[in-house]
């Protein structure tokens, strides 16, 4: 008898069909493919991207190099050194994250007393060559001045929740 | 003895002890801010607040006397409550800048905070702001942080002997400042940083420049002052960031003079060497260690053919390690020259033929303390020898009568009975009156009848009367040799007279040793005439033994003493007494190598340079002037091509082809100069065996020179520590002289002279110090300004411009 009943299922196709019923379902429900980089995933205003370093309204920079951020780093890829500023402030000299080694936990953006170091939305960037991962003080900043509205804004949506 | 009960546990307190000291013997910790235990009792920050049984209130466990059957709790309810209380007071107005503060990490408020503090402030109004004072180039100021625990102010009157911290104002007014327009000039005063339980006073060379958690911390040994300080050193990314005291209660307690704590900064300066360098066709070239070395036994082979083997002389510092002056004492001894010394500044070494050991400091450090009368004979106490000062000045402080002999009057912050200042030339006179009014009382059966004879013409003076009595009436005396009457021109004489008289008084005889390994150095055989260990070499075995002042001399007609020079960390410039003659000699010579930290100006007269490690990138060891050893490990790399001196040395002793120059380790050579069991105290001996003193000086026509060492130029690490070059006490140096003396020249203070020393001058400041005796005119050595001018007690003649 199961081998009659297994004799028909394979001459009548029934396998296929029952495969082919679940592309059919599929075929015809909404679709959820996100055609990147046309279109993109929503982000929260959480997101841990890109790092970028901020700056004051008035364009002073925010870091104090007070390396809460290299000190809580659990990869390490944060590299600071620091020294006075001519105005007697006590401001970074070097400020390297090393985007290789970040695991994107986002315990520096915790750590930072003065809001100096955050993650951006930004996860689209790339090296080429050896070093080209290694963000310094400069290229952070230049992340933060491009993308500080957004950063602005998305700081404010997460201000009731801190 | 009274018994007390902390926490349930039974301690006995000594008679007067506090219920902290009950606490700390049993090893609980009771907070505290402005308790310390090397300073008196304040009990101003109310940290400590404890409950004791049947006291209505908490009561301050540092300054509650500890009275038999007391009952303490440390952590009850009431307790913590009141201490938690205090904290929330002590926060009001502290500002909430950990994270630009230096202080965080290693600070008590912050440590405490978290045990103590809570997370969110119950007070709303406006904190207070206080100015930053400016405290000079070595303590910054961040006074808003200051809670007022007035440990500065204590550590001021009572470790450092000089008040130069003060609270003023009351309560929310109240502040720590320096007198109106002064900075903190003392030269402990770098401790105030270390004790200093905030952030208020940090060290300013430090400066935001790292975050206490990223340092790691190496022990090692201060290279400077004769005491041997014990070091925590501090290094990220294999550069030395600070350097901080290494408690020992044997040396320095637990504080570091600012020339330790400081002189770090000239090891990362600017001048270091990085690379051999030698000098063909009088065009230098960096190389590599291959051929400077290769360059170097060439050039002292053909000057040993030309010249002979004593024609070789070496000169090592005694801030150089035992190990390096070891193999250099070596190296030259089998190269069949006795030309050997480590005592650059020194111009008599008539008694050396007498030593019957190694000078040391004929004592512990801590036992200084004891000691009831106390007779100091030229030195320049403060600066040479800081924190042997405060030594001194706790024993003063404890009833002992200081007497000094001294050319110079400078204020030793503490209370001196006798002072005798007079000029170098009188200073064995003055010791000769001393023996003598000590012989009214004791008998002289010890001294030699030639001594006797010598000392009848003597008349006494009341101040040397005064000084003999208090060494003669006290039970434990001492007498000590500073630096200047090792400099002195008749040294020997004023060690002989100080031996009688200490052997008469039956008193100690010390000597404050000059440098990190004055010591050490004699040990290691760095000195001619003696081997390893004070072992007698004789003069007929090696040919010459030339001292240092025979080898620097320079005879017009005969040219210099030695055709070859090896330098070891010496910048003879600076460092020789006669530092005109010294230049000559070296310039005439033939072939001079200089194994040198910093390039300095030693290009200008070596054919070689080699650069060797300072004591933070090598192993080594030191003996302080108590002949204490104490050996180090290097706490990073050497910068660059540089190597430890004493691996050059052993390249070079192999390249010569010289027997024994294959230890591996700087321990195999500390082996053979260090016995291993029998302790070298027994090598140490200040006592002068048949030496011939002679108390008649020659009188100078002119001005004689009091040529002192200035603190901060005393070795090559310290001249370039940048931010002890802007203290007070590195001003450029000036030409001292009392009033009479100024009259008699004519000039004002403040007007610029011209000095004359053999056919060197150099244009001064004059200034007025009735300190000076007549006829001498204070001028500081060691100094690029005065590196012209000749002998360290030399004849000086001044004009006016």
């Amino acid at each position: 008898m199961e081998r009659i009943k297994h004799f028909f299922k394979s001459f009548l196709l029934f396998e296929l069909l029952k495969g082919m019923k679940v592309t059919g379902r599929y075929l015809f429900a909404p679709k959820i493919t996100v055609h990147y980089p046309e279109e993109k995933t929503p982000q929260s205003p959480r997101f841990r991207g890109l790092h970028a370093l901020r700056r004051y309204p008035n364009g002073e920079e925010r870091c104090i190099a007070c390396k809460l951020c290299e000190a809580v780093c659990p990869a390490l890829a944060i590299t600071i050194e620091s020294e006075q500023r001519e105005d007697g402030t006590r401001r970074t000299t070097r400020y390297d994250i090393d985007m290789i080694k970040c695991i994107f936990c986002g315990f520096c953006e915790e750590a930072c007393p003065v809001d100096a170091i955050v993650e951006t939305r930004v996860l689209e960037y790339h090296g080429e060559v050896r070093g080209d991962l290694t963000y310094t003080k400069e290229m952070l900043l230049a992340v933060g001045d491009r993308y500080e509205e957004q950063i602005a804004k998305d700081k404010a949506a997460d201000a009731p929740y801190r | 003895m009274i018994n007390i009960e902390i926490n349930g546990k039974q301690v006995t307190v000594p008679k007067g002890g506090t219920v902290m000291d009950g606490a700390r013997q049993l090893g609980i910790y009771i907070p505290h801010f402005c308790y310390h235990k090397k300073l008196s009792i304040a009990a101003n920050c109310r940290m400590c607040l404890v409950q004791v049984e049947k006291a209505p209130k908490p009561l301050p466990a540092c300054a509650t006397p500890a009275t038999e059957g007391m009952k303490v709790f440390t952590h009850s309810q009431q307790a913590v409550t009141a201490q938690k209380g205090v904290m929330e007071f002590l926060l009001i107005n502290h500002p909430l800048d950990c994270p630009i503060c230096d202080q965080g990490g290693e600070c008590q408020l912050q440590d405490l905070a978290v045990g103590y503090g809570t997370s969110e402030s119950r007070y709303q109004e406006a904190k207070r702001v206080v100015v930053n004072k400016n405290l000079g180039p070595l303590i910054s100021t961040d006074m808003t942080r200051c809670i007022h625990c007035t440990r500065c102010v204590r550590f001021g009157q009572e470790i450092a002997g000089i008040m130069e911290l003060g609270q003023a104002g009351r309560g929310e007014h109240s502040e720590i400042l320096a007198f109106v327009g002064q900075t903190v000039d003392s030269e402990l005063s770098g401790n105030v940083i270390d004790l200093c339980p905030v952030g208020a006073l940090v060290s300013k060379p430090f400066r935001y420049s790292a975050r206490t958690w990223e340092l790691s911390r190496r022990k090692s040994i201060s290279p400077h002052c004769g005491l041997g300080s014990n070091l925590i050193v501090q290094i990220k990314q294999n550069r030395v960031m600070r350097v901080l005291p290494r408690e020992n209660e044997e040396i320095n307690e637990c504080w570091l003079s600012d020339k330790d704590r400081f002189a770090y900064e000239g090891l990362n300066s600017d001048d270091r060497l990085t690379t051999p360098m030698i000098k063909r066709n009088g065009q230098w070239h960096t190389c590599d260690w291959q051929e400077a070395l290769v360059f170097t036994v060439e050039g002292l082979k053909s000057v040993m053919e030309k010249h002979g083997a004593s024609s070789v002389g070496a000169l090592g510092s005694a801030h150089s390690t035992l190990e390096e002056l070891f193999l250099l004492q070596k190296l030259v001894r089998m190269l069949g020259s006795g030309n050997i010394d480590h005592r650059v500044r020194q111009s008599d070494f008539r008694a050396d033929d007498s030593l019957e050991g190694v000078p040391w400091l004929g004592m512990n450090i801590a036992e200084i303390e004891q000691l009831n009368s106390i007779l100091i004979i030229g030195s320049t106490l403060r600066k040479d020898h800081p924190l042997l000062a405060h030594r001194f000045r706790q024993a003063v402080k404890k009833g002992a009568q200081l007497s000094i002999i001294n050319p110079i009057d400078d204020d030793l912050l503490m209370r001196t009975a006798h002072r005798a200042i007079v000029a170098p030339a009188d200073m064995v006179h003055m010791l000769a009156q001393v023996l003598k009014a000590v012989a009214e009382t004791k008998s002289l059966e010890q001294v030699s009848a030639h001594i006797k004879q010598a000392i009848t013409a003597v008349s006494i003076t009341d101040v040397a009367r005064a000084i003999a009595k208090s060494l003669t009436t006290n039970p434990s005396t001492a007498i000590f040799l500073g630096n200047l009457a090792q400099h002195h021109p008749q040294y020997a004489d004023i060690h002989a007279i100080a031996h009688l008289i200490a052997k008469v008084t039956g008193a100690n005889l010390g000597f404050l040793g000059e440098a990190a390994n004055s010591v050490g150095a004699y040990l290691a055989g760095a000195i001619p005439g003696r081997g390893v260990l004070g072992s007698e070499i004789k003069s007929d075995q090696n040919g010459f033994q030339f001292n240092a002042a025979r080898m620097l001399g320079h005879d017009a007609n005969a040219g210099p003493a030695c055709q070859a020079y090896i330098l070891m960390n010496l910048e003879l410039e600076l460092d020789a007494y006669n530092p005109q003659q010294a230049m000559k000699s070296i310039n005439d010579a033939e072939f001079v190598i200089s194994l040198s930290t910093f390039k300095g100006s030693i290009t200008s007269y070596a054919d070689v340079v080699l650069p060797i490690a300072p004591f933070t990138e090598t192993s080594g060891t030191f003996v302080s002037t108590e002949g204490r050893v104490q050996s180090f490990n290097g706490v990073v790399t050497p910068l660059g091509d540089t190597r430890p001196g004493w691996k050059v040395l052993r390249v070079l002793g192999n390249l010569l082809q010289l027997d024994g120059f294959d230890y591996e380790t700087s321990e195999q050579i500390r082996a053979q100069v260090i016995p291993a069991e029998d302790a070298i105290t027994r090598y140490l001996n200040n006592n002068l065996k048949d030496y011939q003193v002679n108390i008649s000086s020659k009188k100078l026509d002119g001005l004689q020179r009091i040529g002192e060492v200035p603190i901060y130029q005393a070795d090559t690490i310290v001249r370039r520590a940048g931010s002890l070059q802007l203290t007070r006490d590195a001003a450029s140096p000036k030409a001292w002289m009392s009033t009479m003396m100024l009259e008699q020249l004519g000039a004002r203070e403040g007007e610029i002279v011209r000095l004359r020393q053999g056919n060197g001058e150099a244009q001064l400041e004059v200034a007025c110090d009735d300190g000076i005796p007549l006829n001498c005119i204070r001028i500081a050595c060691a100094h690029p300004h005065t590196s012209s001018l000749g002998a360290m007690f030399g004849e000086v003649s001044v004009e006016k411009l």
